[in-house]
């Protein structure tokens, strides 16, 4: 009887998600320095790239959470943005999507994650991700992204970003509750006059049907390096298979037109 | 610099080395070989059906090798085979390769040694009908993908790739075939070339601002020798393709022109990653 009480206490996890709130960013990077720590991801050198306080430049395979600083002259003086970047474990995710080996896949907490045993390194996730996220490790020759701590996450943890988050501009939680806190909170930076504010990947209109990340902005994505209109690739995908089956057909009748269409 | 984040580039660069251009070149001239193959047996052309088919069995032995050296991780290259994911181009694509290569390798071999002609008959069969497949899945492969200039180009580049895989396996088989025998190979030859020029032209109308690569640098110096080398190709081919000479340079130039017009395929998706706005 035991075990019969122990099979139906198996339910699916919540969909769980970040929502990264820029409003409320420091800058002060500690989310990038607690995943480097809590993932033990090698460094990439120290290079200073003169990009205000940016020394870090984009996500890749060592970096998964990067934090922007742009500064706009304003009103006679400089509005300092900043934002924590991170993989957005798409609803629609072209690097699952594409992943041949299924390396790639969707856990239980609804994030997308690479089986690091099982990647060989064909690098197609690479060239479909439409938020140049994820990246070969030049050494390794595999390819690594955010996991959203699946261990943390696993043993009933947040992430050790949001963990590490001083100020909560970066949150976690179920996802649909990440939605309606991003909602009330652009309703409320818009009543207090912040017309700017924007969120990005909150609902399921977009090219990604919404993101497991979603963004609370004060300009267009592409300021700060994300694309303002993401789509997944393989919206596309039996379109290409159309035309490839026609292509493939041109050449089985270019083969018979050859010997028909001839004396010789 | 309010245009996006200091002009970085917001996508990754593909990681694909450039045997992988080789990949979609000998791909794509082993799988129309395989075709024109067995057309050749069925017309009862033995010269040309010989010739074909060990152009499809040399394919099939260097295309897996191309592929294998391009990644990460070589030696788990049979994770390709783990799971068969129709989303995944690539996976498909291993699939497809896969097949093919047991088919057209089988039945060269049996061709070759007269060994189990039964089922090597039936393997060029099924060789036959994967091999158009394996010449255009690589349209989807890179069309598959956020690179502004291959995805953009999702309805022409599997038929630009038919078009030099028609090129390639025509030009070989009418350098490999007594002049006699390869009239079939060398209007294939002229068939590929044209669906080839006039395809990746019309590709290039359709990119409108987006075929920048394809116009100026790398890429497009290796479009322009491509389209320079399939149209003189197909000149030399139609005028003196009958003579041994006239074959060879021929066949030569088609087969140089299929290749480069991959490599400009390939480095455009490059400098397209690199350059694309958010």
């Amino acid at each position: 009887m035991q075990n019969y009480e122990w099979v139906t206490d198996i339910t699916a996890p919540e969909r769980v998600g970040f929502f990264t709130d820029s409003s409320i960013c420091i800058g002060c990077k500690a989310c990038e320095v607690a995943c480097k720590e809590w993932n033990a991801l090698p460094t990439e050198g120290l290079e200073f790239l003169a990009l205000s306080y940016d020394n870090t430049g984009a996500l890749g395979s060592d970096t998964w959470r990067h934090v922007a600083f742009i500064e706009q002259k304003r009103d006679g003086g400089v509005r300092w943005l900043m934002n924590s970047d991170v993989c957005k474990h798409c609803t629609r995710a072209a690097c699952l999507d594409v992943c041949p080996t299924g390396a790639l896949f969707r856990t239980e907490f609804g994030t997308v994650v690479v089986q690091e045993d099982v990647c060989n390194g064909c690098g197609y996730c690479i060239a479909a991700c439409p938020f140049g996220v994820i990246d070969r490790r030049p050494a390794d020759g595999r390819a690594f992204k955010c996991t959203m701590c699946y261990d943390r996450l696993k043993g009933g943890l947040q992430p050790a970003c949001a963990t590490a988050c001083p100020t909560t501009s970066i949150q976690f939680g179920p996802l649909h509750e990440m939605r309606d806190r991003a909602r009330r909170r652009v309703e409320e930076l818009h009543a207090s006059g912040v017309d700017d504010a924007r969120l990005y990947l909150a609902d399921e209109s977009d090219g990604v049907e919404g993101g497991g990340s979603i963004f609370l902005l004060l300009d267009d994505p592409h300021v700060y390096g994300l694309p303002d209109q993401p789509e997944a690739t393989t919206h596309h995908l039996g379109e290409m298979w159309k035309t490839a089956a026609l292509a493939a057909g041109a050449i089985a009748l270019g083969v018979a037109g050859a010997f028909l269409g001839g004396r010789r | 610099m309010s245009d996006s984040y200091y002009g970085r580039p917001y996508l990754k660069t593909p990681v694909w080395k450039p045997e992988i251009a080789g990949y979609f070149w000998i791909g794509g001239l082993a799988g129309a070989s395989a075709t024109l193959a067995l057309a050749a047996r069925l017309a009862g052309n033995r010269r040309l059906h010989r010739s074909a088919l060990g152009a499809a069995l040399a394919g099939s032995v260097i295309s897996p090798a191309l592929l294998i050296d391009d990644l990460g991780r070589p030696e788990r290259f049979l994770n390709m085979l783990r799971v068969f994911k129709p989303t995944s181009p690539m996976s498909v694509g291993s699939w497809v390769l896969a097949g093919f290569g047991t088919t057209a390798g089988g039945a060269a071999v049996s061709e070759f040694t007269g060994v189990l002609r039964p089922l090597g008959r039936l393997a060029e069969v099924v060789a036959a009908a994967l091999g158009p497949v394996l010449a255009t899945y690589t349209g989807v492969l890179v069309a598959d993908t956020a690179v502004p200039v291959w995805h953009e180009s999702r309805r022409h580049l599997p038929l630009v790739f038919a078009g030099g895989a028609m090129a390639s396996a025509g030009g070989l088989a009418a350098m490999t075939t007594p002049a006699r025998r390869a009239g079939p190979a060398r209007r294939l030859a002229l068939l590929g070339a044209a669906l080839e020029l006039v395809s990746a032209a019309d590709m290039e109308r359709h990119l409108g601002e987006l075929a920048a690569p394809y116009r100026d640098g790398d890429a497009a110096r290796a479009a322009r020798l491509g389209r320079g080398l399939t149209g003189a190709g197909a000149g030399v081919v139609a005028l003196a393709g009958r003579r041994r000479l006239g074959a060879i340079v021929g066949g030569s130039l088609l087969l140089g022109g299929a290749l480069a017009e991959r490599i400009a395929v390939y480095r455009a998706g490059l400098q397209s990653a690199r350059e694309a706005k958010p």
